[in-house]
């Protein structure tokens, strides 16, 4: 046994993976796959268009144009808006999350899995049935308030229903989510058929609700973006009580982590960027639990590392599902959420099967 | 915190528990200055766990009170007694592949600044917390893939890095073999006496219990039935009227502490067998 004043030799210390390394490359991903959403669409456009524009709007810079008019408006005006909102979609989810794998200690927590879109698009429904009514909270719009509390109510019942004991057993969780979504989808129906009847218009459409990313223009960008970066922020701050969560309710606790505010602050956090990604794109499945956990396989469960990892990751990861959804049967445009939940279901499928030794059913 | 540490680092007042309208804690006294290091004993469900839990702040009494260094325990927010008390758990699970250093370094949760930072001060407790638990080898492996010993360790090691005046350790040895029984009770051992440190550890195993601490708290249906130095409190009538077991008391030469040798009827053949092992589980 050696004592502290004894040991001269400098202990090598384990350290996880290259922090700037994962967060540089993964940045770089992103700026690729804006580049290539914002080139690749239903209209042919010259690939160095991108840059003339860019050049051409600095102060100092003119050359003549090689491309059409309004290629720069299609660039500008309608691609970037979506790709980026593509982009805030994929952060949204992929950061929320990570935040609810690691409150609830379970791989396969993921928005749309335990409710909390269900609950967010049943809240956006409702505000956007008010919206004729022309009410605003703090000057917060009343739909992305009211997904947000949609997505609060219901993840924090789920939370109640699946714990015993102080463990949130899995099939308890999904159990509870799949009720609740259930509940928030059949309401969310009635109010559609409602408006329909009572003739208010109604901005929810079908591929709405199917998860299509429905950003026309700046307008929804510049009102949510902000928020989101808010909402990862939040997020991160979050992150060393996360992984103190990890030891369990008692755990943390016995580790000194408030754990009643702890909760608390993560499923608001969570909640928020739920609502904000609702609002943008309806109930997008699966990219919150397929992004964290592929990272995870790759960087480790630190979630100091995971959760700007996979923010990243899941912007990049929703551009790319996005620019297939719009290409792939053009002129047909396939909603993003049928493309993820095509390919989520299958690998969701796949770790409850492997998670059965591990977890109590 | 106006604790002092002139004050007995864990003083227990007349404390009455009860879950819900089943009573398990009657009029507990249990005093312990600092550096002492206590065992608790006592049959399956005779309230050890439970002792241990209103201890750390995690059960709520009914009446009576907890003080650690002075200070009333229900007064405390999670962070001023993790400050205190290290905890040791029964059992433990991580999800997902923690590695071993991740886990320990939990342990400095409450010195972490707004943004979840370690720093050097933190990393070198660590080391420390790595070093002394013996498991500073195994820092770089996934804390789910070892063996419970192992784990134990960690676990201990994390409580370490809290840098705890307070050690509180949940039948450390339950899941364990032999070997391992007796490596975790001498690291718990040791690290007390470098750290200063008062341990309560509850035990199931009377001879462990006998074998590693001089001090020796016996609780029989959530009453203290005894206190007091090991030699004095193991004893054949105390066995026999708290455990319910016939048993053999020698001195072990070198130490000079009991060791418990039960009595076992063999079923059906008559003869009488005899057992090391008082553990009930």
């Amino acid at each position: 046994m050696m004592l502290p004043s004894e040991h001269s030799e400098i202990v090598s210390r384990w350290r996880g993976p290259h922090a700037s390394l994962v967060l540089g490359s993964l940045v770089v991903l992103l700026m690729f796959a804006v580049m290539g959403g914002v080139w690749i669409g239903s209209v042919g456009i010259h690939p160095l268009a991108l840059f003339g524009v860019v050049w051409n709007a600095l102060p100092f810079a003119d050359v003549n144009p090689w491309w059409r008019p309004t290629d720069g408006q299609i660039l500008f005006g309608i691609r970037l808006p979506r790709v980026i909102g593509a982009a805030a979609v994929g952060v949204s989810l992929s950061t929320a999350g990570v935040l609810f794998q690691g409150l609830l200690r379970n791989p396969l927590a993921d928005p749309f899995v335990i409710g909390s879109s269900g609950g967010a698009a049943l809240g956006a429904a409702a505000g956007s049935l008010l919206l004729s009514l022309n009410i605003a909270f703090l000057g917060f719009g009343i739909v992305p308030l009211l997904g947000f509390v949609g997505s609060f109510v219901t993840v924090w019942i789920v939370y109640v229903l699946s714990r015993h004991h102080g463990r949130t057993s899995i099939s308890g969780l999904i159990l509870a989510g799949f009720a609740l979504g259930s509940v928030a989808g059949a309401l969310n129906a009635l109010l559609v058929i409602l408006s329909d009847q009572l003739q208010i218009r109604f901005m929810q459409t079908i591929s709405w609700i199917l998860g299509g990313v429905s950003v026309n223009g700046w307008t929804p960008i510049v009102s949510t973006v902000p928020l989101v970066l808010l909402g990862v922020l939040a997020g991160f701050v979050l992150t060393s009580r996360l992984d103190a969560l990890a030891l369990g309710e008692r755990g943390a606790t016995r580790v000194g982590v408030d754990v009643e505010r702890t909760k608390l602050a993560v499923i608001a956090t969570a909640s928020l960027l739920t609502a904000i990604a609702v609002s943008l794109s309806g109930l997008v499945a699966f990219v919150g639990l397929l992004v964290p956990h592929a990272v995870r396989l790759v960087i480790g469960p630190n979630n100091r590392l995971l959760l700007p990892a996979s923010a990243l990751a899941g912007g990049s990861f929703l551009i790319v599902a996005d620019v297939l959804a719009r290409t792939l049967l053009a002129p047909v445009e396939v909603p993003v959420g049928i493309f993820t939940a095509i390919v989520g279901s299958p690998v969701f499928v796949l770790l409850l099967r492997r998670a059965r030794g591990s977890y109590d059913f | 915190m106006t604790s002092s540490r002139s004050q007995p680092a864990i003083s227990v007042r007349d404390l009455h528990f009860a879950y819900d309208d089943v009573s398990v804690l009657h009029n507990v006294d249990l005093c312990l200055s600092t550096g002492e290091r206590v065992a608790l004993i006592g049959p399956n469900g005779s309230g050890k766990s439970t002792l241990l839990g209103c201890i750390n702040g995690f059960l709520r009494a009914e009446s009576g009170d907890v003080r650690l260094f002075g200070e009333d325990v229900q007064g405390m927010s999670a962070r001023e007694i993790a400050r205190v008390v290290g905890a040791v758990p029964q059992e433990f699970q991580m999800p997902f592949a923690y590695r071993v250093r991740t886990v320990v370094g939990l342990g400095r949760s409450i010195h972490l600044g707004l943004l979840g930072a370690l720093d050097e001060h933190d990393e070198e407790v660590i080391d420390q917390a790595l070093e002394r638990a013996e498991v500073i080898h195994l820092q770089g492996r996934e804390f789910n893939t070892l063996s419970g010993g192992e784990r134990q360790r960690v676990v201990l090691a994390l409580a370490l890095a809290q840098e705890p005046g307070i050690l509180l350790l949940d039948e450390p040895t339950a899941h364990l073999d032999l070997s391992h029984q007796v490596e975790v009770m001498e690291l718990v051992g040791r690290v007390g006496q470098e750290r200063g440190a008062t341990v309560v550890a509850s035990m199931h195993d009377i001879d462990l219990a006998s074998a590693f601490f001089d001090r020796v708290v016996v609780l029989d249906r959530g009453r203290v039935v005894a206190d007091g130095a090991t030699g004095e409190v193991i004893t054949v009538d105390r066995l026999r009227d708290t455990f319910g077991v016939d048993a053999d008391i020698t001195k072990d030469p070198a130490s000079g502490r009991p060791r418990v040798t039960a009595r076992v009827r063999a079923v059906g053949s008559g003869t009488q067998k005899s057992s090391s092992d008082l553990g009930s589980g």
